[in-house]
């Protein structure tokens, strides 16, 4: 999609556009920050419902200062890499076993197909009883979070490998493993890179609501529980900027992998 | 996923009653297992209770009529949430869609507010709407309310110049051309942004409601989880499974109707 807008672009040479869609993309957000200040100068809301944003941006300030955002970053980053690593690694070898194989399909995917009906958030009593509520049970919910969405896109790409390909693969007389490392992974690569970007986007969801819901301990989640416990909203709306922006960091991280993947493949 | 493809390890074939029966073969495996293991006493009620327990918790919940007024609770808050979050996309998105003004104007607010997680709004909007239905309804509604508007914008957008010509052509008005031209050819985008919203309207509730409530299914998970009931907690497991899968059916359905011309045009 955007290597068209990028392609488009590049003629023009010209920075005017550029300055023009930044002027006109910052103005919607600059315009509520000042109506958000207004307010609050105006004193129409109590400061303790509604912090300036100088407020709030000192808040941020004190709290990176202070140290211990530090520690809450590296600890939320740590549980959604670990489960996404764990359930995507898993997802895929169910993913291939299910495209490869259309006994595992008729045995198996019946039953994850169900297993897929069931809201991801139904998953946290039940883990938090298996696991517990500490590191474990957080990081069993942000791997089954993952799991999903790469089999799923993992076993319809290879379903939807030509049949003339796997016929090349028994000609020259491949075995099960050059079968998936040369034929079913590569040429399912596209599918597989979908899968997995989108196992990313789960994962950071499901570390949220795991520091939400379960035992509290360092991590962005814990902050804002903190926040709401004490009535600080100020501390809720700096760890809720975070999270957007490690959320945003890691959807831009995924696409321009997916990207360079799916180049490098077509070219 | 059906395919015409043959998988490549094994050429298993079969007719369509014989694959249904293969289907069940490893559930009813997992259930007999289960049934052993509860039988035997091998893991403890907390950790995995017998499906016998499981099956009367939820008769009981049933007979006491429990489970469907929660039920009809969380499915309420759904469709009141996804409603005004599916409306509020569509009318977004198309704007979005046809004006390339609006979407330099809107598009990087909107892109950095659509990454804010809505589990994260729950504790926000507790304190800004208390911890009643209008806050359930409008996280809910959030989160229907992104992939619906990123999905139209993008199908919208993406209608292609030569229809909007034919429209301009045939002198259609604006709103004629919008709803006979333009929605009509982005119907397929639309319905995934609709079912992306559904999904995570649903999801949503389940948070939501596991977050702070007193009503719901989601309430029912907490409680089972609190006093360690852990029937009660696999049997509304079941049930979010089989409303989940009845409102995916159905939606697919509508989406089926809707396309029936497009696919007899191409």
């Amino acid at each position: 999609m955007s290597w068209i807008t990028l392609t488009r672009a590049r003629p023009a040479r010209s920075l005017w556009p550029v300055v023009r869609r930044s002027v006109l993309g910052l103005a919607l957000p600059a315009l509520l920050l000042v109506v958000w200040q207004g307010i609050c100068v105006a004193r129409l809301l109590p400061l303790y419902i509604l912090p300036s944003p100088v407020a709030v941006i000192a808040r941020f300030a004190t709290e990176l200062s202070g140290g211990q955002f530090g520690t809450d970053v590296l600890a939320s980053l740590a549980r959604v890499l670990k489960g996404f690593f764990l359930g995507s690694a898993a997802g895929l070898s169910f993913g291939v076993l299910l495209g490869l194989s259309r006994w595992a399909e008729r045995l198996l995917a019946p039953l994850f197909l169900a297993y897929r009906q069931i809201a991801l958030f139904a998953w946290v009593p039940l883990l938090s009883m298996w696991f517990g509520g500490g590191e474990t049970g957080k990081i069993a919910f942000v791997t089954l979070s993952a799991f999903a969405p790469v089999v799923v896109n993992t076993w319809r790409a290879i379903r939807a490998i030509p049949d003339s390909l796997n016929e090349l693969g028994a000609v020259l007389t491949f075995d099960r493993l050059d079968q998936i490392s040369l034929i079913a992974l590569p040429g399912a690569l596209p599918g597989i890179v979908t899968g997995v970007r989108s196992a990313l986007i789960y994962a950071w969801l499901a570390t949220v609501g795991a520091e939400l819901f379960l035992d509290i301990a360092p991590g962005m989640g814990g902050r804002l529980n903190e926040g709401r416990d004490k009535f600080e909203i100020d501390l809720m709306l700096v760890a809720l900027f975070v999270l957007t922006g490690l959320g945003l960091v890691f959807s831009q991280t995924a696409a321009l992998i997916e990207r360079r993947l799916v180049t490098w493949r077509l070219g | 996923m059906s395919g015409s493809r043959s998988a490549v390890w094994d050429r298993a074939s079969a007719s369509w009653p014989g694959r249904a029966v293969i289907g069940l073969i490893v559930p009813a495996l997992l259930g007999v297992v289960w049934l052993i293991t509860a039988q035997k006493g091998w893991l403890p009620d907390q950790l995995l209770p017998s499906p016998v327990a499981v099956w009367q918790a939820l008769v009981d919940t049933a007979t006491s009529g429990d489970l469907w007024t929660n039920s009809l609770i969380s499915v309420t808050r759904v469709g009141e949430g996804f409603a005004i979050g599916a409306a509020l996309g569509l009318i977004l998105g198309t704007v979005l869609g046809l004006s390339r003004r609006a979407r330099e104007l809107v598009d990087p607010l909107f892109l950095l507010l659509a990454q804010v997680p809505p589990l994260g709004l729950i504790p926000l909007a507790i304190l800004a709407l208390g911890i009643d239905e209008a806050m359930k309804v409008a996280v809910i509604a959030w989160a229907s309310f992104i992939p619906v508007v990123l999905n139209v914008k993008q199908g919208v957008g993406d209608v292609p110049q030569s229809l909007q010509e034919l429209a301009e052509v045939l002198t259609f008005g604006p709103w004629y051309a919008l709803t006979r031209v333009v929605l009509p050819a982005a119907v397929p985008p639309i319905f995934t942004g609709l079912r992306e919203g559904l999904a995570n309207a649903w999801q949503t509730m389940v948070a939501a409601e596991l977050f702070a409530s007193t009503e719901g299914l989601g309430y029912m998970l907490a409680l089972g989880r609190q006093l360690f009931q852990f029937d009660m907690v696999l049997a509304v497991v079941l049930v979010l499974g089989v409303v989940g899968l009845a409102v995916n059916g159905t939606l697919a359905l509508v989406e089926r109707r809707l396309l029936r011309w497009q696919g007899q045009a191409a």
